[in-house]
């Protein structure tokens, strides 16, 4: 919505989403959006991209990080200035709380549903500015055209009718989101499954840093639905069976703040160690001593989440919570202006942008700090805007070949109607994500990874067998449940296999056999891409941008 | 083991909507969305609903569990079945697509009725607007509201009313009349004043029951009512026909004069007219034309439009027994 804000000061534009854009998973995000403004404590951009290049263990490309965290206070005055909801301080201005990773209270934020609030100002804005903004809601992405080295439109079908059509622009941005549906406990949204940055992938366009998947300390037991770093920031505390604070152990200085990847592997540690509470795996988010005041204050969704999904008021109990798979720092390669890049080179994809959790720009690393995708959401929703309009200010509309495109997806549905196998669709996404949790989630190793990868291969050949039930083009959910499905069995194949090539451990990705980080061989991006055969995933290395901070020991 | 009863609706195989039972028993601790899931996908792929956070904040998966409107992932399923059964229905007042799936556009219109978006000062200070903690809080609320559809659904009025603007673009409308940083206050307050507007609620609360956010439709109406009285705006239909209508009851004799605050002008007014019905029903009888009522007809929209068509709410159900009197009456007028 951000960059079709920004198109549309002068071009007329739409938005597709396969849910309403109210409904994107950007409303989930409850904690913050991190900008050194100053208003709490003194702060300043050098020291937010300096937090921000620490917390992704030096993977980050700094000339984008730079970039990103100067454009912080000006984007944050901007969504205020639109309407955007914030909590105050007692000045009045926009207030600002500490969040795990950063150094200074920086995350501002609305109660705790910082994320919806944002979402809301700018569905908000698209309404003020429909005469150039036009929504297609409930219509879904199926594939990118790219012909002649360029970017002309996408293939689409409205989800209500079953209608497929191809939807010819001058220039596409992707914003398509996480892919956190790939894995069995994550807190993203039953949309988040990898369609945009698989379409990219089929498009020729490879993958960048897949591997680090962020898993969250706080996913609620056996559901992943989150509970936000928030609850740590206003003082909750972590205990295992035996009632220990046990961050003491793992990062004595920030304990319970401490990046999110490093809290994940304490709370697995203990878990796989057997202090799970009662031997299960999870462990208690403690937030009884804060009182029911600053819970209420501070903290009502969270309190309403726990009462009405366990049955659990954290004002008087303890909440059981485990790792989930919540924030890909991998995807789509953007140059700092959203332009999609296709090699180490930097070679533009003409006419194709893409922001936020689907791109990887890289301003994350291998792990990115809380609060800092709603602001990379935000920024790099604007420059992509900003760079797509100032390439269809000047473009063609290009011909293509719209009978074999749409063909394609045709095809596709047809294929899909067609299969009269044995296999179940549940079965296969069930243990789909089983396999990519425990054998490809916070900790990874050799045998693991090549036993993920070809239990995964496995599940794409029955994949092929499925049966579908509904055949009719009305609302058929269950035809874009299928077509997911066989986006994220691409995407956890090529997760894993990205992880198995990383020899090192570095933010978000941890191997038991090769627990350090190995700046030598792989302080580098890593691109994946289709091999010519269509089957097999080639290996590429791209660079990293160093430019103020050498990467140092990552100490908490 | 529970009975999930759907209902079943798909135009393309058959005009006619049915209920359908399916089986299912829901383990401990898992949502009415879970179960859902579990019957689509292993039961019965064809099933057809909305979802996508599953954390009730996106808005998506507002359904009907035993009439009333609820979102389907943020209720524990064990809390939904009554005596081993719930029943599932699509939202009300919207048109139905598919299953549980409805047609959402009336709705967003209505949200764009509003002016639903700030407008402030032009001139922008360099920073953020300054705004204090007392003045986020009476838009703390309304900014709550995730376009759900579940007060729309229930809403009484939208029943028998389509001009209605309905309970979430209300809320909308608070989140902006209340918000310290716009400028239109004044002008937000005097369209939605209008017939279609606040004053066209009849206070009977069931958007705050179903609202599952302290949203809360119906707290934000009266606040928008209580901005526009105080900002003076009487001069519009609306207000005029309230405050009429109260002054029309007082001289009636049948109320208490003092206590009119604007949280029960619409309680009384359809409380009120009835009573005033009844008051008339007598000349009526003897062929006159109670004058009455033809005025007080004009005044109250939409209150009386549904004791008209039979629906009657819920702050008037047991309190009145001559309502088929009232019908009458109106039919009669009519002629
Ligand atoms: C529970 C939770 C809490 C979080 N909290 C925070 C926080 O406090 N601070 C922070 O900075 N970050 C937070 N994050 C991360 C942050 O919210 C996300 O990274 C960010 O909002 C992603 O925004 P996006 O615009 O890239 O994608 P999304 O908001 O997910 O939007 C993706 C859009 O793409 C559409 N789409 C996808 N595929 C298709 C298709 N095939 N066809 C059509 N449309 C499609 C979807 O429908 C959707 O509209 C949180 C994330 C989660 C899950
Ligand atoms: S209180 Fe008003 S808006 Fe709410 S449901 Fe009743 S009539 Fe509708
Ligand atoms: S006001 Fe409440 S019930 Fe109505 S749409 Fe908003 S959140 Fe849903
Ligand atoms: S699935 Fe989002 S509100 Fe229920």
């Amino acid at each position: 919505m951000r960059a079709a804000l920004e198109v549309s000061k002068e071009l007329d534009v739409a938005i597709l989403t396969k849910v309403y854009p109210s409904r994107s998973h950007s409303g989930a995000a409850q904690g913050g959006i991190a900008a050194s403004l100053a208003n709490s404590e003194d702060d300043s951009w050098e020291e937010h991209m300096f937090d921000t290049c620490k917390g992704g263990d030096y993977l980050n490309d700094q000339d984008a990080v730079e970039e990103y965290v100067k454009s912080a206070s000006r984007v944050i005055y901007e969504l205020e200035h639109m309407g955007c909801v914030f909590s105050r301080d007692k000045d009045g201005k926009i207030a600002q709380r500490a969040f795990g990773g950063h150094s200074k209270p920086r995350a501002c934020y609305s109660a705790d549903r910082t994320g919806h609030a944002i979402l809301h100002a700018l569905h908000e804005q698209l309404l003020k500015n429909a005469k150039s903004i036009k929504i297609y809601n409930e219509w879904y992405m199926h594939s990118l055209i790219v012909e002649e080295g360029r970017c002309k439109g996408v293939v689409v079908s409205d989800i209500r009718t079953g209608e497929v059509e191809v939807m010819q622009a001058k220039a596409v941005i992707f914003c398509t989101g996480g892919y956190g549906r790939v894995f069995k406990i994550t807190s993203n949204a039953f949309a988040g499954t990898a369609d945009g940055v698989i379409a990219a992938y089929r498009a020729g366009i490879p993958l960048q840093d897949t591997e680090f998947v962020q898993f969250h300390p706080s996913g609620l037991w056996r559901q992943g639905i989150l509970f936000s770093e928030a609850a740590r920031g206003e003082g909750g505390t972590l205990l295992n069976s035996k009632g220990e604070r046990f961050m003491e152990q793992y990062a004595p200085s920030r304990m319970e703040l401490a990046p999110r990847d490093i809290v994940a592997r304490a709370e697995q540690s203990e878990i796989d160690e057997g202090r799970g509470i009662d031997g299960k795996d999870y462990i208690h988010l403690d937030l009884t001593h804060l009182g029911e005041a600053r819970i209420m204050e501070r903290l009502p969704q969270i309190r309403q989440l726990g009462i009405d999904f366990i049955g659990v008021d954290c004002v008087n109990e303890k909440l059981p919570i485990q790792p989930t798979a919540h924030y890909s720092m991998g995807g789509i390669p953007t140059d700092m202006f959203g332009q999609v890049v296709i090699d180490d080179k930097g070679t533009p994809l003409t006419g194709f942008f893409a922001a936020g959790e689907c791109a990887c720009v890289s301003v994350h690393g291998a792990n990115r700090l809380g609060t800092n995708s709603l602001l990379e959401a935000v920024v790099f929703g604007e420059r992509s805007g900003r760079s797509a309009l100032e390439f269809a200010r000047e473009a063609e509309l290009q011909p293509l070949n719209e009978k074999h495109q749409k063909t394609k997806t045709l095809n596709l549905f047809e294929e899909i109607y067609q299969r009269d196998g044995t296999e179940s669709y549940n079965d296969i996404r069930n243990e789909m994500k089983e396999v990519m949790m425990s054998q490809c989630g916070v900790f990874r190793d050799e045998k693991r990874l090549k036993d993920c990868i070809s239990k995964i291969k496995s599940l794409q050949t029955r994949y092929k067998k499925g049966k579908i039930t509904d055949k009719g083009n009305l609302f058929n959910t269950e035809l874009y449940e299928i077509i997911e499905l066989g986006n994220m069995l691409k995407m956890g194949e090529i997760i894993a296999t990205g992880a198995l090539n990383r020899k090192e451990s570095r933010g978000g990705h941890f191997r038991k056999d090769f627990p350090e980080r190995d700046d030598t061989n792989f302080l580098k991006h890593s691109l994946l891409s289709e091999a010519d055969d269509g089957e097999g995933i080639q290996i590429n290395y791209k660079d990293v941008t160093i430019t103020r901070y050498k990467p140092a020991k990552r100490e908490y | 083991m529970a009975t999930f009863k759907i209902k079943r609706y798909n135009p393309e195989i058959q005009r006619e909507p049915y209920y359908e039972e399916f089986q299912y028993d829901p383990p401990e601790g898992t949502t009415l969305l879970d179960s859902l899931n579990e019957i689509k996908w292993t039961q019965d792929g064809t099933l057809s609903y909305r979802m996508s956070c599953r954390s009730a904040i996106c808005g998506s998966c507002a359904v009907k569990a035993n009439g009333h409107a609820i979102l389907a992932c943020q209720r524990q399923a064990e809390h939904v079945i009554k005596n081993d059964t719930v029943v599932l229905e699509p939202l009300g007042n919207m048109k139905p697509i598919k299953d549980l799936v409805v047609d959402f556009d009336p709705f967003w219109e209505k949200i764009n009725k509003v002016t639903p978006y700030l407008k402030p000062e032009e001139t922008k200070p360099e920073k953020e607007r300054h705004q204090s903690q007392a003045q986020f809080s009476i838009i703390d609320d309304s900014s709550t509201c995730i376009m759900c559809g579940a007060c729309y659904s229930d809403c009484n009025v939208l029943e028998v009313d389509d001009n209605f603007l309905g309970p979430a673009a209300l809320a909308k409308a608070q989140r902006f009349v209340g918000d310290s940083r716009d400028k239109d206050r004044k002008a937000r307050v005097e369209q939605l004043s209008e017939p279609g507007g606040i004053w066209d609620c009849t206070h009977c609360g069931e958007c705050v029951e179903r609202c599952p956010k302290p949203a809360e439709p119906f707290h934000r109406i009266k606040e928008i009512m209580t901005v526009a009285l105080e900002e003076g705006v009487h001069n519009n239909n609306g207000a005029r026909h309230a405050l009429s209508f109260t002054k029309s009851i007082k001289h009636s004799g049948r109320l208490n004069e003092n206590v009119l605050p604007v949280e029960s002008i619409g309680f009384l007014g359809v409380k009120g007219i009835v009573n005033l019905v009844q008051d008339n029903l007598k000349m009526l009888m003897q062929g006159k034309v109670p004058t009455v009522i033809k005025d007080v007809f004009g005044l109250i929209p939409v209150g009386l439009r549904m004791l008209k068509k039979g629906k009657i709410p819920p702050i008037i159900h047991h309190s009145v027994d001559d309502v088929d009197d009232v019908k009458r009456i109106f039919k009669e007028l009519k002629q």
